[in-house]
This record gives C-alpha cells, structure tokens and sequence, in this order.
C-alpha cells in the first residue's frame, strides 16, 4: 500500500477540501503543514507549477490543485462515494465545482473592498450565493443530499471561513434572513463530526484573515498575492 | 430509451475553441449530433433556457438534459458513449494530470493570449507574450512526460489533454500572426509542432478545425465590434 502524504496550510479552505475527502473515505494519510512564507524542498519539487497547497503525494505521485485532487481521491478509493453515479448528475456536480472558482472571487473582492464599494459587493455577494442557494442547494438537507457529498465539501469553506472573513472585513452578510437555506445548510455542516474535528480554531483563523487583509489592501493594485 | 438513442444537439459557434471541445470529443465517438450555431451579438432561447446561469456556449442537450462548461462536456461524453474510444485516461493518476494541465490551460494560458489582443502598451504585451511562451515551454515538457513517444497527449489516440490544448491551436496561429512572432514551432517547441500536425490532421477534429485566415477575418470582426460597443 502506497503512502499517502498530503501538504497542507492549516488556515487554507482548499487544503480542508482533501482532508474532508480523505477522512470521510477512511484514507489514512500524514499530513505536512507547510510555511507559506518558507516553501519546503518538497513543495516546491511536487507543485513546480503553482507552489501552493494543498498537494496530495500519493507513493511517488503528487497532485496538485483540490478539485483535481478531489477526482483523483473519489477514483482511487471509490468507498463512501462523494460524486454521483448517474453521468447527467455528475455532469451538474461538476459545473457546480466549477462554479465554486466564481464565488470565490466574488468572496475575495468582498474581502478586500474599500468602504465605498463594500455594499455594492455585497450585494453581489449576496445575488451568487443566491444562485447555489436556489439552484444548487434547494431543499436538500445537503447539496448531496441526505448525506454530505462533494459539493458539501467544495462549499465548506462557507461555514467556517465566509463566517471569519465578514467579521475581519466586519459586513456580515450570510444570515437566516438573506439566504435561509444556506445558513441553515452551514450550521447542519458544522456539526458534522468529520467536519467538526478539523476546522481550523475560529480565533485563530480570525487574527489570520485580519493579518491577511491588512497586507493586501497595503499592497499596490495588480500583484499577485 | 437508451443512451445512444437519445438525440444530441450542441449549441455552439464555428469561432469558438471551447465549442470545438466537445465536437472533437463527439466524432471520436462517432456519435451524431445536431449543430445549432449561435450568432455572434445575440443568444437564443434556447442557450438563453439551457445555461441560464452564464448564458455561455457550448452546450450539450442530451434527450432534454442540458450539459453545460467545455471540459465538462467532454467528461460527459466519454461516460455516456462508453462503447467509442475512451478520451479520459484510464489510470487515476495519468487522468489527474490531464485535468491539472487543462485547468492550467484555461486559468492561465488562455486568459494570458486573450489578453494580448487588449493589451494596453508594449510593456503588458511583452509581459503577456513571455507569459504565453513559458506555457508553451511547460506544455512542450508535458508533452514530451506524458505521450511517452508517442504523437498524442493521450497515447496513440486524441484523448482529453489534446483536445483541452488542441482547440486552441488555430487561436494561437491568429495570435502570432498579429504579434508577428512564431511561439509554437519547430525551433522552440519541437515536440508540440509535430503534435500540432497530427491532431489537426486527425479525423475528429480535421471537419471542427477552423481554418486560420477565416479566424483572423473574424477575429478583425471581433476587434471592430468591441471597438464599437
């Protein structure tokens, strides 16, 4: 049996993406918390390309990106499927994984807003998460469901992480009254027990999306942080 | 009704190198389809009811359902046509690093050529231009890891990463014509030159591939239009 190793940031929404997966099927893996500002040799040689995390190495294979990191777990270990099996269905989860990429930018421009854009941005943020709400999530307990599948994991990153980056921006903006199902969907989330036991502390992740913040509104427009 | 009995039909643009995707994915199948062609500056209904998230071609309607997003498509149709050739690796890993190249290739390639056509200065376009040729190099590398000798992405046959690349071949030909430099040949990229003539030349994607003075006509077209708007 090939060792599973997986790098990883500990504040990082993508990273808790793999963990989820990999934990929900059972996979026993060691993880590697990696310091973003001092890349170890093994990033570096594993993720060429990008040097970000999360990568998943996998005996001598690594793979790079979540969501691509995702398929190569659901076809590895098939046990505790998080996709569909039908195709058409599957066809949907994927655009919505997709669609998750559109969100986040959305989130990031919220996050970084000045004052006199913020309730314009909000706003959007409000109008696409809308979208999943109604079209994606509906009234299922779960996007997968009655039980979580990848879609839950996908939007993980909503419950925990949306709910520290309204409060370093301090907008909130995902409520019972704007968006019903989905926050309702967030607190269901949140209790799950695989779930449960990796989020990163609230506090934690609060003082580092605070920290995070400052130094990108510092920084001069068009760098790539 | 099975699978193969359902009828097919793609909305789509001749122009469009996403739309390609999927038709190449098609022909290896051998499956029939109807084209219906969108015009440029208005959308139908239909693509209109089909995609209403983003209102953006192709589309597959397979029976009544609509696919939506290029690659996904693709997917699509290698699992529901599961009796052609299959365009997914099989092997997990080989089939993680054809998704990883072809995110690659939609999130940065692409946009980074798009962009040279609006590029304000010569300093952006430099820029933009190196950033082209460095994934030409990178995907020069990949070939050469990934085919193993052989003329395709995929082995001995077309399969997703050349159809991923591939459909922008003619996008990049209009492109180094208008910057007036060769990225993509035999002196820089040997290994992509002769796979560039062996997929355009192959069945499936010989009758989709647009011929590049019909791109370059329509891409002055493009250019006077956004001008205009």
């Amino acid at each position: 049996m090939d060792e599973v190793k997986l790098l990883g940031f500990w504040a990082s929404p993508f990273v808790h993406r793999v963990i989820w997966a990999l934990k929900l099927k059972g996979v026993k893996y060691e993880y590697s918390e990696e310091d973003l500002t001092n890349k170890s040799e093994l990033l570096l040689k594993s993720n060429p390309v990008h040097e970000k995390v999360p990568v998943l190495i996998h005996g001598d294979k690594a793979i790079s990106e979540s969501s691509v990191i995702l398929e190569y777990i659901e076809q590895v270990w098939p046990q505790n499927p998080l996709f569909p099996k039908d195709a058409y269905e599957r066809a949907l989860s994927r655009f919505w994984i997709n669609f998750a990429s559109d969100v986040g930018m959305i989130f990031r421009s919220f996050y970084l807003s000045k004052e006199e854009n913020r309730e314009k941005s909000r706003r959007e943020v409000i109008q696409v998460l809308q979208i999943v709400e109604e079209q994606a999530l509906k009234d299922k307990n779960f996007f997968g469901g009655d039980n979580i599948g990848m879609l839950d994991i996908i939007y993980g990153s909503i419950p925990h992480w949306f709910e520290a980056l309204e409060e370093s921006v301090g907008v909130k903006v995902i409520d019972p009254n704007a968006l019903p199902r989905l926050y309702a969907w967030a607190q269901r989330f949140k209790q799950i027990p695989v779930i449960n036991h990796d989020l990163p502390p609230y506090q934690d992740l609060l003082l580092h999306m605070k920290r995070v913040r400052q130094r990108l509104i510092s920084q001069p427009p068009n760098s790539s942080a | 009704m099975s699978e193969g009995e359902k009828v097919v039909k793609l909305l789509g643009a001749w122009p469009s190198p996403f739309v390609m995707r999927p038709r190449i994915a098609l022909n290896i199948k051998s499956a029939s389809y109807e084209f219906l062609e969108e015009t440029l500056g208005s959308k139908s209904q239909l693509l209109l009811q089909s995609n209403p998230v983003h209102k953006k071609i192709p589309v597959l309607i397979h029976g009544d359902k609509p696919v939506c997003e290029s690659l996904i498509i693709v997917e699509y149709v290698d699992q529901v046509f599961s009796s052609g050739p299959s365009i997914l690796p099989s092997d997990p890993y080989d089939r993680s690093v054809a998704r990883f190249w072809a995110a690659y290739l939609d999130d940065k390639w692409f946009p980074a050529m798009k962009a040279i056509a609006g590029a304000k200065g010569d300093e952006e376009g430099k820029a933009l231009i190196q950033q082209l040729g460095e994934g030409l190099a990178l995907m020069e590398s990949a070939y050469h890891n990934i085919s193993k000798g052989k003329p395709f992405f995929g082995g001995d046959r077309v399969g997703y990463l050349d159809i991923a690349f591939g459909c922008f071949l003619g996008w990049l030909r209009v492109t180094e014509s208008h910057i007036g430099l060769k990225l993509l040949d035999q002196t820089k990229t040997p290994g992509l030159a002769q796979w560039a003539e062996t997929f355009c030349a192959d069945d499936a994607v010989k009758p989709v591939m647009p011929e590049t003075d019909k791109l370059s006509e329509f891409a002055k077209l493009l250019m006077a239009k956004t001008a205009s708007n």
